[in-house]
């Protein structure tokens, strides 16, 4: 099937109603063509690749049902999240749902000492690096814009402004070329950087720049798009002619497509691309082909502008049913565990939908704090006028 | 004491801040062997090396996208914008990155950075490098604002900037580049975010930063010799705003005239008259007059003397708020 080839849906608004949807053609949905890095096939059949198998080769039953676990309680944590936006208690909310592996796969081949610099939709990264999901919640509920210290983690905080992050990850990265943190060959001292971003990114100033920069720096950076075709309701068509992997070949640096979905392929991929990057071999590009099966916040409606057709096609491509498929037929997870962890996941989903009920809202004067290291005379005085303001409503209560 | 030029001073002073840190590295277009299209950073990636005093690509975005990931992992950029004109492509980073990341970061990061501009008019250049774009950088909160006007203050408030960890835009008076003047490098300097009397007088007050110190100096200088005896304020920092030098001596004169290369339309002189008349109400004289550049697109070079303020222009303004 060619890439990216998804027939428009060819009805107008107004006859978009059930009748329609049941007699629309069903669309042409890409499968990432040949070039793509499959380890794990939709229905959890492994597949041989001499280039990518060492990579896994080495990965435990137990390293593999903790991918497994990893994709479960984050995909809880987002339906949560998004329960919870229904519900009034967050303003707004972007869901991973369907992109779980190309995050978990990424996320858990990163180092303590890699950082990694996220959209605003990299929970199963945040997950990965040991980011307390309220700590999302907390961006999307209003209370404060992340908040998090990114240094804790070495994740640094959401970006909404598309793909601006990734400049910042390059130069990141050529701040840890300067520190002599680069082909060292101390695996506890080589450092990289991933940059997360996606397809309608690719489109950015920012992005091409980024490339530039860390090609001409050969700086230790990952690239790593989430394609998962949908740019709010834009198709890849509005954003490429070519597959995006592809363009990496004219910055000067390799580019590869992999199965987004398929959480081994890319925790393989991810792994090449970070230790090139760690021995001083420069920036690679990954295309994570995936599908975004949600909308793209809760304030989006995708029935306007895609079939539910091309949804049905990808849901056979599930990141957590492959996974389960092949850990069943392998016997490396019984029933007990998938039980266990459903139990889990429940308990995961009722600590966070409490944390979120009582985080307490922000008081009106810390928006005063922290906007300059030094003092800064205008944000002083404004504060003062500010509690005074409110002091004096306090007053005239009293009499 | 040595004699400079403000380039020079820049110069002695970006050495002096790498020699002293060497988390201290330079971004910018042509900064390495060629020292700059001003050379203002001549010499210096000879004696720092390419890692230090890094030539980039040409794309602005690019510049500072990078050097808020270097200060996010520990450094010190000093970025150099080309010319004032070719900000914008840069503009979302500073605006909607480094200015805000202190803030998005409840205090957990900051962003030492400093990006320094050669600012305004006078050179007789092409379209796009005569520009004053300083008000949008000093109306958004989290970003500091400076501008030298002469080479003791370029010697030390580069040095300054560099010192101080939050983000600053330095803005350098590019025709004035090549003003010379005696620097005391052993002085104590004055303070970064103060304004700085630099004429003392009684019957106005002309403020003004950057290349319009000079200026107003001279237009001082001029109208002495008919009895009116100015005093001229040099603000240095535009964000944040010294008001306590301006009210003091607007409390003096009665009289004050704000005078820059920018539009006066939404302008710092705009924020430093409202500001004077709600502190100096009763003090005043006359209304607070402002000289700047017309509100129109920076014009070609050959009508650049009748768009920007002169010191004919400033000791006109002086007349009108003499004769209230």
């Amino acid at each position: 099937m060619s890439d990216n080839a998804v027939a428009s849906a060819s009805t107008s608004a107004s006859e978009h109603d059930a009748l329609a949807e049941l007699t629309a053609p069903v669309p042409e949905v890409g499968d990432g063509g040949p070039e793509m890095v499959q380890l794990l096939t939709p229905e959890g059949q492994r597949v041989e690749s001499t280039e990518y198998d060492h990579y896994v080769q080495d990965l435990t039953d137990d390293d593999l049902r903790g991918f497994y676990r990893d994709l479960v309680l984050i995909r809880r944590v987002d339906a949560e999240a998004t329960a919870l936006q229904r519900q009034g208690e967050l303003g707004i909310w972007a869901s991973l749902l369907g992109q779980e592996a190309a995050q978990v796969g990424s996320g858990r081949a990163l180092r303590p000492q890699d950082y990694a610099f996220p959209t605003y939709r990299e929970h199963g990264v945040a997950w990965c690096r040991g980011v307390n999901p309220l700590n999302l919640l907390g961006l999307f509920r209003g209370v404060n814009h992340g908040g998090w210290d990114p240094n804790e983690k070495n994740f640094h905080l959401y970006t909404i402004v598309i793909g601006a992050q990734t400049l910042h990850a390059t130069g990141y990265a050529m701040g840890i070329q300067r520190d002599g943190d680069v082909g060292t060959g101390d695996k506890d001292r080589d450092a990289a950087v991933i940059a997360y971003f996606g397809d309608g990114a690719s489109a950015q100033g920012d992005v091409n720049e980024a490339f530039v920069y860390a090609a001409v720096n050969n700086a230790p950076v990952v690239f790593f798009c989430q394609n998962n075709q949908w740019a709010i309701s834009e198709p890849n068509e509005r954003q490429t002619r070519i597959p995006l992997y592809q363009r990496a070949r004219g910055f000067g640096f390799p580019g590869v497509r992999v199965d987004g979905n398929d959480v081994l392929a890319v925790y393989a991929v991810t792994q090449q691309a970070l230790n090139a990057a760690r021995s001083g071999n420069g920036p690679t590009f990954i295309e994570a082909y995936t599908y975004r099966m949600g909308a793209h916040t809760t304030s989006d409606d995708p029935t306007k502008y895609r079939v539910s057709a091309e949804v049905e096609v990808w849901k056979h491509r599930d990141p957590i049913e492959r996974l389960k498929s092949y850990l069943v037929h392998q016997k490396k997870a019984d029933q007990d565990f998938f039980d266990a962890l459903d139990k889990e996941a429940d308990e995961l989903a009722a600590t966070v939908r409490e944390g979120c009920l009582s985080m307490p809202d922000p008081t009106g004067e810390s928006m005063f704090d922290h906007v300059y290291v030094e003092p800064h005379p205008l944000v002083e005085q404004e504060r003062r006028e500010f509690v005074d303001y409110h002091a004096g409503f306090a007053t005239e209560g009293e009499h | 004491m040595s004699t400079m030029t403000i380039a020079k001073g820049i110069n002695n002073g970006l050495r002096v801040a790498m020699e002293k840190d060497s988390r201290v590295v330079l971004m910018g277009e042509d900064i390495g062997k060629l020292g700059g299209v001003f050379r203002v950073t001549d010499g210096l990636q000879k004696d720092f090396g390419e890692d230090r005093v890094i030539d980039t690509p040409l794309a602005e975005a690019g510049i500072v996208g990078t050097a808020i990931g270097m200060a996010l992992r520990g450094y010190r950029p000093v970025v150099e914008i080309q010319f004032d004109g070719f900000i914008y492509p840069a503009f979302d980073h500073i605006v909607s990155q480094v200015a805000k990341m202190r803030a998005r970061s409840l205090g957990k990061v900051k962003l030492p950075m400093v990006i320094r501009i050669p600012v305004g008019g006078g050179i007789g250049a092409v379209e796009h490098h005569s520009e004053s774009n300083e008000a949008y950088f000093a109306h958004t909160a989290g970003l500091k604002v400076v501008c030298c006007s002469n080479a003791e203050d370029a010697y030390w408030m580069i040095q300054q900037a560099i010192e101080t960890d939050d983000p600053v835009l330095f803005y350098e008076p590019k025709r004035r580049y090549w003003d010379k003047a005696e620097v005391d490098e052993t002085a104590a300097p004055r303070e970064l975010f103060k304004a700085q009397v630099c004429r003392e007088g009684t019957d106005a007050t002309l403020v003004a930063y950057g290349p319009m110190v000079k200026t107003c100096l001279q237009a001082a200088e001029a109208a002495a010799g008919e009895g009116k005896n100015l005093e001229v304020i040099d603000l240095r920092s535009l964000s944040p705003l010294d008001m306590d030098v301006i009210a003091a001596s607007v409390e003096k004169t009665g009289r004050m005239v704000v005078v820059h290369e920018a539009s006066t339309f939404l302008g710092l002189g705009a924020e430093v008259a409202a500001e004077v008349q709600q502190r100096c109400f009763y003090h005043l004289e006359a209304p607070v007059l402002r000289v700047g550049g017309y509100n129109l697109p920076y014009p070609p070079s050959k009508l650049e003397e009748e768009f920007l303020p002169d010191l004919d222009r400033v000791l006109d303004a002086v007349d009108r708020s003499l004769a209230y």
